[in-house]
């Protein structure tokens, strides 16, 4: 079906302005196909039922808004005091200089830029491949954006079970960066990799990270995108997940004008465990969508979303999640929450939770709420002598803890729970609340 | 063992065995499904601009409604039918069908029911409807008090005959058929019809405009309660031709109604076409409820026939402290695409839906509500239970919107789905838009079989699996089913316990 003149137009005008990457062997292979999907489906638009609450206006532009690095200060880095090999990318580049060695037992690291010459054979059957397998029943044409056009990103294959962490940082410096990131990872049968993500990367990021999850192996993701106020990101997750084998993902996000997270799960082995879990704090112009799709395609796995919001000052979340059970798929145990805050009367939440069930031996819920802080809560603490913006922050951790709670590390769980504090204590002294 | 298990016929636990088997059954089993043999005539097949006239010719409209149709039909062309719903049909051919049938006896419109043709009130006996006064409802007999319900009877395209017209218009309310109305109180319709739901709404609304033979009207007026409830029966009974009725109900302030809705069709091998209009208006401390119970031919265990049921009903609450319920039992029709509304304009308003639907065989339902709240401390609640079987596939669809100035606003949400057996599919589709934070807005929904702990525990209190099974599967629906009125309750109940049979014991 050809499309729509304003869709084509869109894509054109997106590609002129693509910086020429000269794929060589199977990248290059993988890169066609995905060009060809993505000229299909043409770029997100207001009007697709997708992305109905969330405007793909400023992920899709040719010219990316200028956003200025973010000042930490002197605030210690993420993950600083984790035992991890660091891998630096710079507006989308992978920076050698400041990463470590890449070796690491039982892992085996590439460079995207590097490996379409080299028969990394893994690595052909996963790049562009999950990707494309989620894109049915739901088009993603990010996604297949970022197969077709990455600058760069890392394959990473384990074989055994990774001692350390393994931290991708993403450095924001140009104040126009459009940078487009793939990566794969492939963890073999009993093998087990900790993923940690930190910083916003560009002006402008989209991303893709596939995930390929064997029978019986482990794979733990956590990610914290920069405070970059003016970013906006657009990322994917697509995993596949063999029998017995453990998912668990945690995503935070502070600041950013625009966020559009998407998580596409697939279980394909029986007694599969997916855990996808978020918690988002966001002040004045702040767009944060959670788009997840969860596919039960095999018997008694489990699968969790959970994902909260504190939002003010006309700060808007979105969340569109979907626990899909194929035929089949018995005993399987699905479980989806959505919460938000809303700190002020101009904040807003919309959501989509959505179920679509298949097998008749299951037990699926899910659940949503919005609504303010609970003034009784906080008249109580205040009559125990807590001042009313301690207690506002101790009820907004409170709501936050269940998403936290998704992180296996208690040390990583602790210094998220710290920092979201903080930014509570400024953001609340800010609004003079 | 992986991925997808090839479907297999195994059926786990002797109580599924026996609530499948009657579920099949039921297919068989459509106790309305037969036709009454009447001479009836028909507008040419198809639709155009020609129909549209003759439709309104036969009702003997006045021109501003001949505009008013023929507005909608024009806009109707340049539609799109929507396909978003979970619904799979094959393409409607618009112009393969009848859009006017009217049984030959009702030429010259009967004075009363005595002179109605004595094979159409043979008919509604048999549908157990009592067209003729002082009649009871089947099953509530031996009440203290006799319980009067009047009765609106459409038959195809027209209506049949209205009962307790002189005592209702004692209480100054006015019930009749909405053709007459358009004759008869010209104001009140020009003012009210299309102001809940445009012309230009969606696809089949637009289709209604244009076409509608005939339907309700209500209009009770300010500070009065219905002295009865009030109660319109469908029925299809003329081949290939598609019925569209149109209701508009009014509820002028402080006053009170209760609306029933019943339908049924014969057993047809060819699909027909439904695609209704409900327009509720409700003032100032007015409250309406409205019941349905839908039990359209669902055509057969292999989707053979049935009736494709498109239909639009909204309610707004102009006033503050106005109040609507929707009760829906859907048990019938090959296609249910209905979203029963409430826009919550007035300050305090209220709006509440409670819907079971049950999907069999080859049913597909795609079915729910919008809950649209405006003013302030507005509260809504939905409650929805779907029951699916065989390979049928029902969805629940809502919306749930807190306008920013509806400071104080509540909604509550549950819809649970039950499965019975492994090739059906439930799903759960809803929106929730809350723009401001005064509000809260809660949202549950659940899919499972017939709990084993609920099982469980029935067991060990002595009871016998089919007993509790009956108990556990009455609990599922209870919430929806006492909140019908009593006389639908007792339709509804024996129709949840007929597609249940066996299990229940």
């Amino acid at each position: 079906m050809a499309l729509p003149k304003v869709k084509e137009d869109a894509l054109a005008a997106r590609l002129a302005v693509m910086p020429e990457h000269a794929g060589k062997g199977w990248l290059a292979g993988a890169r066609a196909e995905a060009l060809a999907r993505l000229a299909a489906m043409g770029l997100p638009a207001r009007r697709d039922e997708y992305w109905r609450y969330t405007d793909p206006a400023g992920l899709i532009s040719p010219e990316v808004s200028a956003a200025a690095p973010f000042a930490a200060g002197d605030e210690t880095p993420i993950f600083d005091g984790i035992d991890r090999l660091n891998l630096v990318f710079v507006d989308g580049l992978f920076d050698p200089a400041q990463s470590d060695d890449p070796a690491l037992a039982g892992v085996e690291i590439e460079r995207l830029a590097e490996a379409g010459g080299k028969d990394i054979h893994w690595a052909q059957g996963v790049y562009g491949v999950l990707e494309a397998r989620g894109q049915t029943p739901v088009q993603r044409p990010l996604a297949a954006l970022a197969t077709a056009e990455a600058t760069d990103g890392v394959l990473i294959r384990v074989t055994g079970r990774a001692t350390r962490p393994v931290a991708l940082h993403y450095v924001h410096e140009s104040n126009t960066s459009d940078a487009i990131l793939h990566h794969c990872v492939k963890v073999e049968a009993g093998a087990a990799l900790t993923l940690l993500e930190s910083g916003p990367g560009a002006a402008r990021l989209t991303k893709v990270l596939e995930v390929e999850v064997a029978d019986g192996a482990e794979f733990h993701h956590i990610r914290v995108q920069g405070r970059d106020h003016e970013r906006r990101a657009a990322t994917h997750i697509f995993a596949r997940l063999g029998a017995r084998s453990e998912f668990r993902s945690f995503t935070l996000t502070a600041n950013g004008r625009m966020t559009r997270n998407e998580a596409v799960l697939e279980l394909t082995g029986d007694e599969a465990r997916a855990h996808v879990a978020g918690a988002a704090v966001g002040d004045g112009d702040f767009h944060h969508d959670d788009t997840v799709f969860v596919t039960h395609a095999a018997e008694a796995c489990e699968s969790r979303q959970v994902f909260k919001k504190v939002l003010m000052n006309g700060a808007t979340g979105v969340f569109q999640g979907k626990i899909l059970v194929k035929p089949g798929a018995q005993k399987t145990d699905g479980y989806q929450i959505s919460q938000s805050l809303l700190l002020d009367e101009d904040s807003q939440f919309l959501a989509k939770p959505e179920l679509e069930i298949y097998a008749d031996d299951v037990k699926c819920s899910h659940g949503s709420t919005s609504g303010a802080i609970d003034e009784t809560a906080l008249f109580y603490l205040q009559s125990r002598g807590v001042p009313r913006t301690v207690a506002q922050a101790l009820l907004v951790l409170a709501f936050l803890a269940e998403s936290i709670q998704e992180i296996a590390d208690e040390t990583i769980a602790e210094d998220i729970r710290g920092r979201l504090e903080a930014w509570l204590a400024r953001h609340a002294a800010k609004a003079g609340r | 063992m992986t991925a997808i298990l090839e479907t297999s016929q195994d059926i786990r636990e002797g109580v599924d065995r026996e609530t499948i088997e009657t579920v099949q059954a039921m297919a068989g089993k459509y106790k309305y499904g037969w036709e009454t043999e009447i001479e009836t005539e028909y507008a040419p097949k198809g639709i155009s601009e020609d129909i549209v006239r003759l439709i309104s010719q036969k009702n003997g409209e006045p021109e501003w409604m001949l505009d008013w149709r023929l507005a909608a039909y024009r806009r109707w062309v340049q539609m799109e039918e929507p396909r978003w719903a979970m619904l799979n049909y094959p393409e409607i051919d618009y112009q393969d069908q009848y859009y006017y049938a009217k049984p030959k006896s009702m030429a010259s419109k009967p004075k009363s029911l005595d002179e109605v043709d004595p094979k159409l009130l043979a008919t509604y006996a048999k549908l157990g409807i009592p067209l003729k006064e002082q009649m009871l409802l089947a099953g509530v007999e031996g009440e203290a008090e006799p319980r009067k319900v009047a009765v609106d009877a459409v038959f195809d395209s027209v209506s049949v005959g209205t009962t307790f017209k002189a005592e209702l218009a004692k209480a100054g309310v006015i019930f009749c058929p909405i053709s007459e109305a358009i004759r008869d109180y010209p104001d009140l319709v020009k003012q009210y019809l299309g102001s809940v739901v445009p012309q230009s709404d969606n696809f089949f609304a637009t289709l209604n405009s244009a076409v509608f033979s005939d339907g309700s009207f209500v209009y009770i007026p300010k500070g009065t309660r219905c002295p009865m409830e009030l109660s319109t029966y469908f029925r299809i009974n003329a081949e290939n031709t598609g019925q569209f009725e149109r209701t508009l109900i009014i509820a002028d302030e402080g006053s009170y109604v209760s609306y029933l809705e019943g339908c049924t069709a014969p057993k047809r091998d060819i699909h027909q076409l439904h695609a209704a209009v409900v327009e509720i208006v409700i003032l100032k401390d007015a409250e309406v409820k409205y019941s349905t119970v839908q039990n359209w031919y669902p055509g057969d265990e292999n989707g053979v026939g049935g009736i494709y049921n498109f239909v639009t009903k909204r309610a707004d609450c102009r006033g503050d402290r106005a109040k609507v319920m929707w009760t829906q039992v859907e048990t019938g029709s090959a296609i249910t695409w209905k979203y029963p509304s409430c826009i919550l304009r007035g300050d305090d308003a209220q709006g509440e839906f409670y819907s079971i639907a049950i999907a069999n065989n080859a049913q597909q339902a795609d079915t729910g509500t919008k809950m649209v709240h405006l003013g302030k401390r507005t509260k809504s609640r939905i409650v929805s239970k779907g029951i699916s079987a065989g390979r049928a596939q029902n969805t629940y669809r809502g919306l749930v919107s807190m306008h920013p100035k509806a400071k104080d606003s509540r909604n509550y949400t549950q819809c649970d789905s039950l499965l019975i057996g492994d090739k059906c599919g439930a799903h759960t589709v809803p929106y929730i838009e809350v723009r401001n934070n005064s509000s809260r807005v809660e949202h549950e929904a659940t899919t499972s079989k017939v709990d084993d702990d609920q099982l469980f525990y029935c067991r060990s209190r002595g009871m016998d699996e089919e007993e509790a099974v009956a108990l556990v599967v009455n609990g599922f629906c209870k919430e929806v089913l006492q909140a019908l009125p009593m006389e639908f309750a007792m339709e509804a109940q024996s129709l949840v316990a007929i597609s249940l049979e066996g299990s229940v014991g």
